[in-house]
């Protein structure tokens, strides 16, 4: 059962994943993306992180591509459709690096000798746990991301203001 | 021994899934002009990462991989508003998304 989850939720990721590479419209390519990252989330749930989880639907499905979603809109690229490269060497170019790359990265996963599994605690990935480490070993870095963040909110706010 | 998924999906289709994704969204960045999807598969290559430590952190038993996707979410929050900002002053400034219309920034 565990593994019909699985295989079903990796098909939907990696479906979601071409989809949003290939759709000529940018606004399915938006949804597709917010399947992929569902999928992903049940995949998260499957291996016991439900924090990541949940902070993963808040973030990506809720905030990102929804500020995507706006973007899209408010630029109206619909009128917009020469997105795809019309250079149909780079796009063979394209996929002969993807197929490239993943070759590597598979002759890298198998050769190496993956380590050994410790032992599973199912509460690692709850609120709970992560909490504490959080505000414990990572204070110091969780911290930070709040400067990240109000930085980030000054450059984008000062970005995009409208010159007078 | 308890219950995990590992039992039945070893660790190594985990791995092989977000290496698919991740060279999925590499593939996006190469292919497309549109710098929208440029973007959106770039945020699938830092999924799939994510996906690749959560599973590891599973497979150990040790919540710091998960901690570490929760800075890894922040900092791809941060980076989709400040690129989103740039791109739309991109396109007020050029009025389009295509990336060749940048091509002045090879010089």
């Amino acid at each position: 059962m565990e593994q019909v989850i699985f295989y079903g939720l990796a098909l939907i990721a990696i479906v979601g994943a071409l989809v949003t590479i290939f759709a000529r419209n940018a606004m399915y390519s938006v949804l597709a993306l917010v399947v992929t990252f569902f999928a992903m989330a049940g995949l998260y749930l499957q291996l016991n992180a439900e924090f990541v989880a949940v902070v993963h639907i808040i973030v990506y499905a809720g905030a990102i591509m929804v500020l995507f979603l706006f973007v899209v809109m408010m630029l109206n690229l619909n009128s917009v459709s020469s997105i795809v490269s019309n250079n149909t060497s780079v796009k063979w170019i394209a996929g002969l690096f993807g197929l490239a790359m993943a070759g590597i990265l598979g002759y890298g996963t198998y050769v190496t000798t993956l380590p050994a599994r410790g032992v599973n605690a199912a509460e690692n990935g709850t609120v709970k746990v992560l909490g504490k480490m959080l505000f414990n070993e990572y204070l110091l870095p969780f911290e930070l991301t709040s400067v990240l963040l109000i930085a980030t909110m000054v450059g984008v706010i000062v970005l995009t203001k409208k010159e007078e | 021994m308890e219950k995990s998924i590992f039992d039945t999906v070893p660790l190594e289709q985990f791995i092989i899934l977000s290496l698919i994704l991740f060279c999925i969204g590499m593939v996006g960045v190469l292919r497309r002009r549109n710098m929208i999807v440029v973007f959106m598969s770039i945020e699938l290559m830092l999924n799939a990462v994510n996906l690749l430590a959560v599973a590891f952190s599973a497979h150990r038993g040790d919540p710091s991989g998960q901690v570490f996707v929760f800075f890894v979410m922040v900092v791809a929050a941060a980076e989709v508003a400040l690129g989103l900002a740039i791109l739309v002053m991109i396109y007020r400034n050029v009025k389009s998304v295509d990336v060749n219309a940048l091509k002045q920034l090879k010089w």
